[in-house]
């Protein structure tokens, strides 16, 4: 492992691994205790969750020449003004689709005569960070509500209003914002998060659910989940792996982000509120339980490291060692005097799914502890490339091996 | 000064306007300012643009009518993002959806730079020991101090609080935890989670009397 992993975990824990490495040495304070306050250090007094600008960045301010790919890879702006760009999704006839978080509005990117055009084909909708492609039809996870378009690459240019087929979800703004996946069984996967940093969630919360694609037979996929902004399917295990984020304020090193995989649908808890990566008990919430009650994590991520989207690569295009490669992008850390993630990871599996190594495979996003982008989704093209967004800037960028790419 | 129609229309609903509460009179005024730059042939100045706003927000960055902010100091980040917010009627609030209705980007990276230069609003009057050591306490330990600086004067994408009216504090705070205000992310619906109405009074008791 080079020198550029030096931000990145160390090699990852075993799963069910004993004490973290690092880690509080004090015994953490009651909740409420007035001494859990501000600590008197300049660095530590610039904690703040960072917001996206709300205008994306023009493309010749873009961060691209700051970003460092694995060598024998190139980077390069695939398309610049796609405000608050989150989730990527690829439509049968090519066209790559971008939801949003803090704005209104779906995205669909086109290639027309050799040149991408950007059309609006939803707006008027409240956090629709999840979306999801299946059959020709758009499914769209707002907040508190999933919706369709239908044979929406035939409508682009003038598309129908999205139909209801699942609402009623909770309204809580707190990790309200959903993830989107269409399962191997051809049902929606979504989850609802923890409405909190940390605190005991109602039933309806923490976990994860799947439905029908006409928003019929609702049920619980799995819980004791914190929040999800990223799920993948494992190509031949078809296994659903996701990523999920850790909570805050308990100590600039833990708990780390984690990556889950589920092995007992219906079954598997990862812990939430009570046990935290896998290996210790929350200070609040896991008196009288134990670490053995839980699913535990497949690897540790970092701590506040925000991992978000992830992809299965199955392509050809990045050479055998990268096929089957999970891709993931830590969008970075707030709650952390010295910031952490800001990448893109290569998470390598065994055959059995779980996972052999995690090496950086784009770095770059912080730069003398400040973003100059946030990488969020990843999307792997047919023709071999990688797509990468960046909410931060409004930005997408290509990945490819030595710029080729494969003919269509 | 205002002219046109909507001046005149606005000079009217002032004389006629003796019940009404001076919120509602700033918006009326605000209204035909607005309708008068809007009619005008020439393109404003920056200057002109911003009378509407100071109207009901206060000349020198202190507002003095109920439940409307203070916009002094306030950062250009924050403001950069709430009129954007209004501009794209992700925060209703209807008349500041029109006021800034058909602002172009550069539109809003002027208001919100032009705006921030106001001064920092003159805080509340000292009042009740008690509560005030309360509010102390409660902004250590919800942490608000890290995020909004020690002396709540805000940095970069989080607002200023400090000096801000008691009234519009109170308010955003509950409808950040009902969830009513859906804020630009969610951090504040997080941050409102565990706290209760009491304590809100207190925080923001605390806030609107801070230099």
């Amino acid at each position: 492992m080079g020198s550029a992993l030096a931000q990145a975990p160390a090699a990852p824990p075993p799963t069910g691994a004993s004490a973290p490495a690092t880690g509080a040495s004090a015994a953490p304070l009651p909740p409420g205790s007035p001494l859990l306050g501000r600590p008197d250090t300049e660095a530590a007094k610039k904690l703040a969750p960072i917001a996206p600008p709300p205008l994306p960045t023009a493309a010749d301010k873009l961060p691209l020449d700051k970003l460092k790919l694995k060598s024998g890879f190139k980077i390069e702006l695939y398309a610049a003004g796609v405000p608050n760009a989150r989730t990527l999704r690829l439509g049968d006839k090519g066209t790559v689709f971008v939801s949003s978080r803090v704005q209104d509005k779906i995205h669909a990117i086109v290639e027309k005569d050799g040149k991408r055009e950007i059309k609006v084909i939803a707006s008027g909708l409240h956090r629709p960070n999840g979306i999801a492609l299946h059959k020709g039809t758009l499914y769209i996870a707002e907040l508190y509500q999933i919706s369709k378009i239908d044979n929406i690459e035939a409508n682009l240019d003038n598309p129908p209003k999205p139909t209801l087929i699942l609402g009623d979800l909770p309204k809580d703004e707190a990790h309200g914002w959903k993830y989107l996946t269409v399962g191997p069984d051809e049902k929606l996967y979504f989850q609802i998060g923890a409405p909190c940093n940390i605190c005991m969630p109602s039933e309806r919360h923490a976990k994860i659910y799947r439905v029908g694609l006409d928003g019929k037979g609702l049920e619980v996929y799995a819980t004791g989940i914190r929040q999800i902004v990223g799920m993948d399917w494992h190509p031949t295990l078809k296994q659903l792996y996701f990523s999920e984020n850790a909570r805050d304020w308990m100590s600039e090193d833990m708990p780390e982000d984690k990556l889950n995989r589920v092995t007992n649908p219906g079954k598997d808890n990862f812990g939430f509120p009570y046990c935290h990566q896998g290996n210790f008990t929350d200070p609040e919430f896991g008196w009288g339980h134990s670490c053995s009650e839980f699913t535990k994590p497949l690897v540790l991520l970092g701590p506040h490291a925000a991992a978000l989207g992830l992809k299965f690569y199955t392509g050809n295009g990045f050479g055998s060692e990268y096929r089957n490669a999970i891709f993931l992008a830590r969008h970075g850390s707030w709650n952390r005097s010295v910031k952490f993630g800001g990448d893109v990871v290569a998470v390598k599996l065994n055959g059995n799914g779980t996972v052999r190594s995690i090496e950086p495979f784009i770095t770059g996003f912080i730069q003398n502890n400040n973003y100059v982008g946030r990488p969020v989704d990843l999307l792997p093209m047919k023709d071999g490339s990688m797509l990468v967004s960046d909410d931060y800037n409004g930005a997408i960028y290509r990945v490819t091996r030595n710029g080729h790419v494969a003919q269509k | 000064m205002p002219g046109g129609a909507a001046g005149r229309r606005a000079r009217r609903s002032l004389r006629l306007g003796h019940g009404q509460s001076r919120a509602r009179m700033c918006a009326v005024i605000a209204a035909a300012i607005l309708g008068a730059i809007a009619t005008a042939a020439a393109a404003s100045s920056l200057e002109e643009r911003l009378a509407p706003c100071l109207a009901c927000h206060g000349e020198n960055g202190q507002s003095g009518n109920p439940e409307i902010p203070s916009l002094g100091a306030q950062t250009a980040p924050y403001l950069l993002i709430q009129i954007f917010l209004f501009r794209e009627r992700l925060r209703a609030v209807e008349i500041m959806n029109d006021a800034v209705r058909g602002f172009s980007d550069d539109d809003l990276n002027a208001f919100a730079e032009a705006i921030a230069k106001l001064p920092a609003p003159r805080p509340a009057p000292q009042g009740d020991p008690v509560q005030l050591e309360r509010g102390r306490v409660l902004v250590h330990r919800y942490r608000c101090s890290f995020c909004h600086n020690g002396d709540l004067s805000g940095r970069d994408n989080v607002p200023r609080i400090a000096g801000q009216r008691e009234d519009f504090l109170v308010k955003t705070l509950r409808a950040y935890k009902s969830n009513e205000r859906a804020g630009y992310d969610a951090s504040m619906a997080d941050v409102m989670q565990p706290i209760s109405d009491a304590e809100i009074l207190d925080l923001a008791y605390f806030a609107a009397r801070q230099p």
